[in-house]
């Protein structure tokens, strides 16, 4: 399963693969039904990240340096839980901006600025090609090593020619694939769905390889995890391999090459095409913010198994090869080939993205500006230009990963795999100061950024890249350990003389400080362009709500030039497009604001923010954005901000004044309605005794001859009548001032009981001739309370009465009971009458409650009340500072009401009479 | 997409996955002894937590 035309056969069976799947992504694609419209695939694509140096490299850097692999993963990590506030923001920026690589995205944030677009890409290509060379090392090595094991890895580089070399055809097959699938659209920043597809697919097949060996090492070579780490634990010489003291450059270096992992993960080129420019929909970020770490993690879980292994096998010298050679060891045959394909889908997956951004950079912010200032441009052909551009994208595609290929034939031999591998993270992360100081300090300039990101390539490049050349025998090695002609101070790996850290800490730290502080620096004292400052806003604002960029638009043109400039650059079908939602007006006319911003978009997606300025700015007069508006913009939108949250509070207040108004009115037509009801009832209890003495006054009048005992007994009702009526008028008068708060009341001490005792007397009489026998039971020797004696002694005997009134009708039962009651005293008064049901309890005291009561047939041969007696005790008892309720009557079982009234002070020296206070507040 | 206290909740996490990540915190994992070391154990465990965080924080808290 070995030989040479197998394994070349399912190699190329893999590429041919993934030439379907992105084939069918693209046809989804155009078909509107998306394949990589889901945040699982996002998650993948982002996997771009682990290339052939974590297949590979990974256990090599475990079995030398211990943990410090898990360094490369961790970064990425810390920058995907940020991924919520950093990347959203990027893809927030390059959506609104339509940017189409890291280049462009420095060069748009910095006012468009060509020169540090170009700069951009430059060190990009110089930093990144070794990375592509990396991954066409990895596949050579691992072919020879799958094909001529047990032999190690004899062949050399130099030995065969690039013919015989595979990763020569697999660097052509793959811009085959690239042009395919990569340069579609002239729009660079629009998404290529079939290659999104393709590499969400990779990342699956690198994984699955990957668990596939590690598995196979844990549980196949050794009886589970336990069995391996009790054997190494058994081994002296990997006492400290996993520990911090294998990191090299300690704590500090390990710190150092978090940082590393961190801002390399958000600037590498590959990175930035997957996270921003790729991205589909910014909610996808949510997901791939835990799910892309869980991946890493995953992928890493059998590192160090396989690490320690290697280490204790006899699975060869090369740390590197672990991970094909424990199972070539091993005798397998089929495991082997399938590590192979992990490790060319690892490669391939990296190239591929990486050349598709480095290729819009070398078009965008390379060569399509030198073109346009050389106007060496053909003038006439409509859209011609469009084939122009693609055509130079693919020819750069060739371009890179020729130069990938020459580099991995000439000097790759010199470096093992993880050292490319953070050259390369060094030189991207000169990228990120600019990038993310950029995002977040609306000061930061073009001069700084472009002065800083030079002088951190040019330290990156002295640190790291040249002392490369030196040991890879390139350059005399001398000047390593003197420096430069003998200036000690300049030595690469100790500059300043600052010895004893790894070298990629120390290259980071000095590359870094150079940049920021260049950056920093020259930006608090050089000036912006007003096009620098318009940017820096919309790019710092970029998740400002409802920044709309069509409407900062100032500048003048026609539709007509418009037109002809989009057509000569994008064809008739995009500049169709641009102009579908302008109506079709004279192209004489001015172009209306938004369709200027919508023509630099388009442009802008297609050739980059810089070379979109330079052609919208030959067509349009007068500065095309203007700082004002858009800081105005910004301003008025916090202050619309403001103003809502001001308004929506007041409203919300008013909603509550309008609540309570509504429950006032309701309770005011509430007291009309009782008022009205009040009137009604007064009438009728005015009207009838007045009826009844008006029909006996009229009997007498017109039949003179009645006997005289019948006239005696007219006449007594009309006198009784006559008293009921006076006492009906006096009890609504009390009610009225009760209510009105004009009833006096002269409040003096008093001794409750004596009162009782007194309107019991008053009230014996009548109560006897009704049949009523009274119980007294006055519990206490004197009740001192503060009252008004004639009022009180009214309540009293209105209580006595309606007692009399409601007891039973066979043996009426009243019964009397004065009794202390904590600070108080409690006068009760209950009867043996059919008491008065709980409902009903606080009802009684409702005005004329209790004549309803006896109009609706329960009328007993007694004299009936007004039904305002309870409700005027109430409210003299209440004035007095006591209560007035009903109860069930303990002893007798009918009603019974309970005034309750407090205790008077101690007596004064001198009891001098209170002075009148009218009732009520 | 971010409420407030989903925002804190983010900041705090991002603090607290540097903090097991970086030394001191480190240091004292490396030291627990053992042979091989448990560093390397440590450092996939907290993985894993601040991942299973991450994954709550992003999926299931969407409520609040």
């Amino acid at each position: 399963m070995r030989d040479e035309l197998t394994v070349l056969t399912i190699a190329f069976g893999y590429l041919a693969l993934l030439f379907v799947i992105a084939a069918w992504g693209d046809r989804r694609a155009e078909q509107g039904r998306s394949l990589i419209g889901s945040p699982t695939v996002y998650a993948l694509s982002i996997a771009v990240y682990c290339t052939a140096w974590t297949f590979y490299g990974s256990v090599g850097r475990a079995a030398q340096t211990g943990p410090s692999f898990l360094l490369i993963y961790l970064g990425p990590t810390l920058a995907m839980l940020l991924a919520p506030f950093v990347i959203r923001k990027m893809v927030r920026i390059a959506t609104a901006q339509r940017i189409t690589s890291i280049a462009d995205f420095i060069s748009a944030r910095y006012g468009k600025s060509a020169g540090l677009g170009a700069l951009v890409a430059l060190i990009a290509l110089l930093g990144i090609t070794p990375y592509i060379a990396l991954q066409l090392k990895a596949i050579t090595l691992s072919y020879a090593m799958l094909v001529d094991y047990p032999q190690e890895a004899a062949r050399r580089l130099d030995e065969a020619s690039f013919l015989a070399d595979k990763s020569f055809w697999v660097a052509l097959v793959l811009a085959v694939f690239i042009i395919l699938f990569g340069t579609r659209h002239l729009d660079a920043s629009e998404r290529h769905e079939g290659m999104v597809a393709a590499i969400a697919f990779e990342s699956l097949v690198k994984l699955a390889a990957f668990l596939a060996v590690g598995i196979f090492t844990v549980f196949v070579l050794y009886q589970g995890p336990a069995d391996l780490f009790a054997r190494a634990a058994a081994t002296p010489a990997l006492e400290q391999a996993l520990s911090l003291a294998a990191v090299p450059g300690g704590s500090l270096g390990w710190v150092g090459m978090l940082v590393l992992a961190f801002l390399a993960f958000l600037t590498l080129p590959r990175q930035f095409q997957v996270l921003v420019v790729e991205n589909v929909d910014e909610r996808h970020i949510q997901r791939a913010a835990w799910l892309f770490p869980l991946y890493l993690l995953v992928i890493n879980l059998f590192v160090i198994p396989i690490a320690l292994a290697g280490l204790l096998g006899d699975a060869g010298s090369d740390p590197d090869s672990f991970v094909l050679t424990l199972p070539l060891a091993a005798g397998g045959e089929g495991l082997p080939v399938l590590v192979f394909i992990g490790g060319l889908s690892a490669a391939t997956g990296m190239m591929i993205v990486e050349t598709i951004a480095l290729s819009t950079m070398v078009s965008n912010q390379l060569v399509m500006p030198l073109l346009l200032r050389s106007k060496r441009l053909p003038q006439s052909s409509r859209g011609a230009l469009a084939g122009w551009v693609l055509g130079i994208r693919r020819v750069a595609i060739f371009g890179i990963l020729l130069l990938g290929y020459s580099y991995h034939a000439l000097i790759g031999d010199a470096y093992s795999l993880v050292t490319i591998g953070l050259v390369s993270f060094a030189a991207a992360a000169q990228f990120a100061p600019a990038l993310l100081i950029g995002m977040y300090w609306r000061g930061a300039n073009r001069l700084g950024a472009g002065l800083g990101m030079s002088a951190g390539f040019l330290v990156w490049a002295w640190t790291l890249l040249i002392p490369g050349f030196a040991q890879s025998g390139w350059l005399d090695a001398g000047f390593l350990s003197q420096g430069p002609f003998g200036l000690g101070w300049l030595r690469p790996y100790a500059l300043f003389g600052l010895e004893g850290w790894d070298i990629y800490t120390h290259s980071l730290l000095w590359s870094l400080t150079a940049n920021v502080g260049l950056l920093v620096g020259v930006s608090l004292f050089a000036r912006q362009s007003p096009l620098e400052q318009t940017q820096a806003a919309l790019f710092t604002e970029a998740l400002h709500p409802r920044l709309d960029q069509a409407s900062l638009w100032q500048g003048q043109t026609l539709r007509g030039d418009l037109r002809a400039l989009l057509d000569r650059y994008l064809g008739a079908a995009a500049t169709a497009r641009v102009f579908a939602d302008s109506g079709a007006e004279d192209d004489d006319q001015s172009a209306p604001p938004a369709l200027v911003a919508r023509a630099e978009q388009a442009l802008a997606g297609a050739l980059g923010n810089a070379s979109a300025r330079v052609l919208i700015g030959s067509v349009v007069r007068g500065e095309a954005l203007d700082l004002e508006a858009i800081l105005s913009i910004l301003d008025t939108t916090s202050e619309t901000l403001e103003m809502n949250r001001r308004l929506e509070q007041k409203s919300r207040e008013l909603e509550r004044i309008g609540r309570e108004l509504r429950d006032a009115n309701e309770r005011l037509r509430e007291l009309d309605r009782l008022k009205d009801e009040f009137v009604a009832m007064v009438s009728h209890e005015l009207r009838t005794p007045l009826t009844s003495i008006r029909a006996f006054a009229e009997i007498l009048r017109d039949n003179r001859e009645l006997p005289d005992d019948k006239r005696e007994h007219f006449l007594d009702v009309v006198v009784r009548e006559s008293q009921r009526l006076s006492r009906l008028i006096e009890e609504i008068l009390d009610l009225a001032r009760l209510e009105s708060g004009r009833l006096t009341l002269h409040p003096q001490r008093l001794d409750l009981a004596d009162l009782t005792r007194h309107s019991l007397e008053a009230i014996q009489q009548p109560q006897e001739e009704r049949g009523v026998s009274l119980e007294v039971a006055i519990e206490v020797e004197a009740a001192p309370v503060i009252g008004d004696p004639d009022r009180l002694e009214q309540v009293i005997i209105n209580l006595l009465d309606n007692a009399g009134k409601f007891a039973a009708d066979e043996a009426p039962r009243v019964r009397l009971q004065l009794a202390r009651h904590k600070r108080g005293f409690r006068l009760a008064v209950e009867d043996n009458g059919p008491g008065i049901a709980e409902s009903e309890r606080e009802r009684v005291f409702e005005k004329f409650h209790q004549i309803q009561r006896e109009d609706d047939g329960t009328v007993r041969g007694r004299p009936r009340g007004s039904g305002l007696g309870l409700p005027i005790s109430r409210g003299i008892v209440a004035h007095l500072g006591g209560r007035l309720w009903v109860e069930a009557a303990p002893i007798l079982g009918g009603a019974c009401l309970v005034m309750e009234l407090p205790e008077a002070p101690e007596e004064s020296p001198r009891t001098t009479p209170a002075p009148a206070v009218p009732a009520g507040e | 997409m971010i409420t407030p206290r989903r925002k804190e909740r983010l900041i705090a996490l991002v603090v607290l996955a540097t903090a097991l990540f970086t030394p001191p915190l480190l240091l004292v994992a490396d030291r627990a002894g053992g042979s091989p070391s448990w560093l390397p154990a440590y450092l996939f465990v907290a993985w894993a937590l601040v991942i299973g965080l991450m994954a709550w924080l992003m999926e299931g808290g969407r409520g609040e």
